[in-house]
């Protein structure tokens, strides 16, 4: 069946199996690998997106069901320059990734809380990510990185 | 695999009718993981994400109807007030499946840890259901039947739920081994009726359906009328064993890769004490 989303601000067609998931649809069909296919069952995150600005496991979604609407990846946050997000630059300065995987996903859940929630305390941070599993770092320097982004986006507001 | 994809309430329920094989599907995050995993190939899904007639939360004179396509994540946000319905949205899955994931979806896969399920029934909720010919109400315990079974028709669709919110205070408590991302060992919710002078448990994951803790429900109300903390919040409850034995016993755990049975019904126990002391204590608060 055909689908239409719009991808980033563009809007992109494919041809899915009706059992697709979006994750499938983003990385099979639209050649975007940045949301990372892992779990497949909504245990680790590392598929994250926004659908029509909400944070959800693009796994989850079935590609026809976002067809007609807006999703932003991880591709979306840097700039076409080459400049990173600062929530990006923000994990490269803490050290907060090690084998990388579960990094698209955690730059995906940590920019939706510090949008929503720009100077958030531990308990809150703990609770946006308790969707996103890491299995090198412990996560202290992942937590180092999202204290460091919301002070950083802080100091240039 | 078809994707159907109705516009309206009534548009579902005719393709229903048609074609009561097709599968419903809404935030996706139990049928998704079927499908990924090859256990599900329904012949068609039937998308009803869109509806907008799922996706209301209405309150009229104390009374609460919340669409089947109302997700976790929004209870928590229009219906804080509903402390214990509340507590458990929070305590489902995270961020991300709490934005997807909808008590209709709990109600359809039936599963005795769905979080929900207990606050339904400690609510004594009805299940809205419909079909082309009109629609029915069904009690909370007429639903859902056996481990993953209800008394849901092939052509019907679940619509909401609907229920009266107890004055007085509630909480849902569950056991796992992290605080997200888990399928719950035990699950209690317990509601205080003030009106009706009365004390409501449920328990989930700890039997093949939610079940209700009736002893025990009776045994706090009578112990709470002797010490006579209906009127005094103030004055003090004995026996919180007596009660959470009462309350262990409703248990019918089984052994399996999250839990013993026996570990099960020492974590109902656990969790009716610690619920009504909790219960007991925003009662004092609220007197003061």
């Amino acid at each position: 069946m055909i689908v239409r989303v719009n991808v980033n601000g563009t809007w992109r067609e494919a041809d899915v199996w009706g059992g697709a998931s979006l994750l499938f649809l983003l990385r099979e069909h639209l050649s975007l690998p940045g949301s990372k296919n892992a779990c497949e069952q909504g245990e680790c995150g590392s598929c994250s997106v926004w659908l029509e600005g909400q944070l959800v496991c693009s796994c989850l979604v079935l590609a026809a069901q976002a067809d007609g609407l807006a999703v932003r990846t991880v591709e979306d946050l840097s700039d076409p320059q080459g400049a990173l997000h600062p929530v990006q630059q923000a994990f490269v300065d803490a050290g907060a990734v090690q084998c990388g995987f579960c990094t698209p996903g955690l730059i995906v859940a940590v920019t939706d809380l510090l949008e929503r929630d720009p100077v958030p305390n531990e308990a809150t941070i703990r609770e946006a990510l308790s969707g996103n599993l890491c299995r090198c770092t412990g996560y202290a320097k992942i937590l180092d990185g999202v204290r460091l982004a919301a002070a950083t986006q802080e100091r240039s507001r | 695999m078809d994707v159907l994809r109705p516009r309206s309430l009534d548009d579902a329920l005719a393709i229903k009718a048609e074609r009561p094989e097709a599968l419903p599907v809404c935030g996706g995050t139990d049928v998704l993981v079927g499908i990924n995993f090859d256990r599900l190939r329904p012949t068609a899904l039937l998308d009803i994400a869109r509806l907008q007639e799922l996706a209301q939360v209405e309150r009229d004179d104390g009374v609460v109807t919340v669409g089947a396509g109302v997700s976790y994540t929004r209870i928590m946000q229009e219906l804080p007030r509903l402390t214990a319905l509340a507590q458990a949205s929070r305590t489902i899955g995270s961020p991300q499946i709490r934005n997807r994931g909808t008590v209709g979806g709990n109600l359809g896969t039936a599963s005795p840890a769905g979080d929900a399920l207990p606050v339904l029934a400690v609510y004594e909720a009805d299940v809205l259901v419909a079909d082309e010919a009109g629609r029915r109400a069904v009690p909370w315990h007429g639903f859902i039947v056996d481990v993953k079974r209800t008394t849901l028709q092939p052509t019907e669709l679940i619509v909401g739920v609907r229920f009266r919110v107890p004055r007085g205070p509630g909480s849902f408590s569950k056991i796992g081994t992290r605080n997200a991302m888990v399928i719950s060992i035990a699950g209690l919710c317990l509601q205080i009726d003030e009106d009706r002078r009365a004390v409501r448990i449920a328990l989930g994951s700890v039997a093949p359906t939610i079940v209700r803790a009736t002893d025990a429900e009776r045994f706090a109300a009578e112990r709470m009328e002797r010490a006579g903390l209906w009127d005094d919040p103030s004055a003090t409850l004995d026996d919180l064993d007596g009660f959470a034995e009462l309350v262990g016993e409703v248990a019918r755990p089984i052994d399996d890769v999250r839990g013993t049975a026996a570990y099960r019904r020492h974590a109902c126990r656990v969790l009716a004490r610690r619920s009504l002391a909790w219960a007991l204590a925003d009662r004092r608060e609220a007197a003061r």
